[in-house]
């Protein structure tokens, strides 16, 4: 891409070159009415690597990751998960990738009418009929362990609050084991305190499932924390991409900016 | 840019005697954008149409969402409809007896009662009392979820939303919608005759066989099952205004109230296509 800055030259695919990225984004173009939210994305994750996207409100993060997960059709371009185009795909066929991918929505998105242990569980309860409800009881609560929720298996999700709620939702996109993890805020709107237990556990969920995860954020805080990668995004379009240090260095006038301001 | 469009384009009225240009499409758009409005609604209400029955349709079916819609359209509705039913019951008796009367019909009451219950009001009455409950709240829950991205989170899972959410409402509407028609029918039955009953000696066995003295299956059966075609209407667009809401609290009072109106109205609408359907599939 001419005009963004790639400073992707340490990118993992690139080094291993037949190395196909979990989740690829090529020339990615969306627009709602007359607004061009996306202007020609590109992007690359693979295993193991978190790529945090970083930018201004209403530049079209949430608007990727929905798109990336099929909840959007995109006006151009293509998205490939294990190198597969998703354009075109039935909802049956969307369904069997999107089984490989995990969403943690920025509100949580929890099912209010169910408890946090079947919220937690109805991923599993509709693609895992063949495991007994005990083991489904079994593997719920070893997921809130995990995400440090244990105990709170019989509350509904509007007796607990907004940081549990997206432990919540967290266990819910791993309940089955997604390749592919895709976070829409996860520290938003939470306390310091909340947001950074929230990062260590990103952190550690990546170093022991060495997922493909794509974090949308606009906490550059938490983005050096748990990412790999950042790639900041301005009027549609990445401008720079590459680790915290690479956007440092940038001499564009957005990215001092929007370090300076962050 | 010529004289006329730069004046135009500023702002400024052009001179005395040249007219000025105003596109067509600007000229048509009050009467082309409401227009498109209701073909794109009917298409996009087509495509849900053909996604919610064919995930209505094939396998995996989820059952206990199907029980809890059954209860919740069926058992919930049943107190509302037999009121209605009984309401209507007095109503149509009290009105009957009245001109009957002045006609020196009044042998004539017990079938008056039954063929207008049963043919006419029950069903009618049944629809819109369930379209006003059913339809308001699967209208209200559903974009409720929409605007919360529950219905997102659904999809997001792998869990095809029509199959989950819009089947299991719709086929509940169908199965439920004649059951409480008939519950409504008897209620409305009971009350006219007791109406009727107050004022002169008639016992209920008099009452049911004079009432429905030469009536045969058809005098009554497509009538009461036509009632399943209502409950698609009020299940599809109920279904249909409630996923495909935009917006926040306003979104969701804006889909539960045009579920009941338009299911109200496509219900009454159908009504008149039913009516002549069946008079002339079962003379």
């Amino acid at each position: 891409m001419a005009t963004a800055y790639d400073l992707s030259e340490n990118h993992p695919d690139i080094e291993n070159g037949a190395r196909v990225p979990f989740v690829a984004v090529e020339d990615l173009h969306k627009t709602f009415g007359i607004h061009k939210v996306l202007n020609g994305v590109t992007l690359r994750v693979s295993r193991g690597e978190t790529l945090a996207v970083l930018g201004r409100s209403g530049t079209g993060k949430s608007v990727l990751l929905r798109l990336i997960i099929g909840l959007e059709t995109p006006d151009s371009g293509t998205v490939r998960i294990h190198a597969q185009d998703i354009a075109g795909l039935t909802l049956d066929q969307m369904g069997a990738i999107r089984k490989k991918m995990g969403f943690l929505f920025q509100h949580a998105a929890l099912y209010d009418s169910l408890t946090v242990g079947e919220n937690v569980g109805f991923p599993l309860a509709h693609h895992r009929r063949d495991l007994s409800q005990a083991e489904r009881t079994r593997r719920v609560n070893q997921l809130l362990v995990e995400v440090g929720m244990e105990g709170n298996q019989g509350k509904m999700p509007s007796d607990i609050s907004g940081g549990m709620q997206k432990r919540v939702g967290l266990a819910r996109a791993l309940a089955l084991e997604p390749e592919i993890l895709l976070l829409d805020e996860p520290t938003a709107g939470l306390d310091p305190i909340s947001s950074g237990e929230i990062d260590d556990l990103i952190l550690k969920l990546q170093r022991e499932r060495q997922m493909a995860s794509i974090v949308v954020t606009h906490d550059l805080h938490s983005a050096r924390t748990i990412a790999n990668r950042l790639a900041l995004l301005d009027q549609g379009k990445v401008v720079v991409e590459g680790a915290f240090e690479d956007l440092q260095q940038s001499d564009i006038g957005f990215v001092k900016q929007f370090l300076k301001q962050s | 840019m010529s004289n006329s469009e730069s004046i135009s384009a500023a702002g400024i009225d052009p001179p005395f005697g040249e007219p000025a240009k105003i596109p067509w499409s600007a000229i048509t758009a009050p009467v082309t954008r409401p227009v498109n409005g209701v073909l794109e609604w009917f298409g996009c209400l087509g495509i849900f149409s053909w996604k919610a029955l064919k995930a209505a349709a094939t396998p995996p079916y989820e059952w206990r969402e199907l029980v809890r819609q059954l209860d919740e359209v069926g058992s919930k509705s049943f107190p509302l409809v037999a009121l209605a039913g009984a309401a209507i019951g007095v109503v149509i008796s009290l009105e009957a007896r009245y001109s009957l009367s002045r006609f020196g019909a009044k042998s004539m009451f017990p079938a008056t009662l039954v063929y207008s219950v049963v043919q006419v009001m029950g069903p009618i009455i049944t629809g819109l009392v369930v379209s006003g409950r059913v339809g308001a709240g699967m209208g209200a829950e559903l974009a409720s979820m929409k605007v919360t991205e529950q219905i997102d989170a659904i999809e997001a899972s792998a869990i095809n939303p029509y199959r989950l959410l819009a089947a299991p409402r719709i086929v509940a509407c169908i199965l439920m919608l004649p059951l409480l028609t008939l519950a409504a029918d008897a209620c409305a039955l009971v009350t006219g005759w007791f109406a009727q009953a107050m004022v002169e000696s008639l016992s209920f066995h008099q009452f049911i066989n004079s009432g429905f003295n030469g009536a045969t299956f058809n005098s009554f059966l497509p009538q009461t099952f036509k009632t399943a075609v209502y409950g698609l209407i009020i299940g599809l667009i109920a279904c249909f205004q409630g996923m495909r809401t935009r917006g926040g609290a306003e979104g969701v009072g804006r889909a539960a109230t045009n579920s009941v109106v338009l299911a109200s109205l496509f219900l009454i609408l159908a009504d008149v296509v039913l009516v002549k359907l069946i008079l002339v599939v079962f003379p």
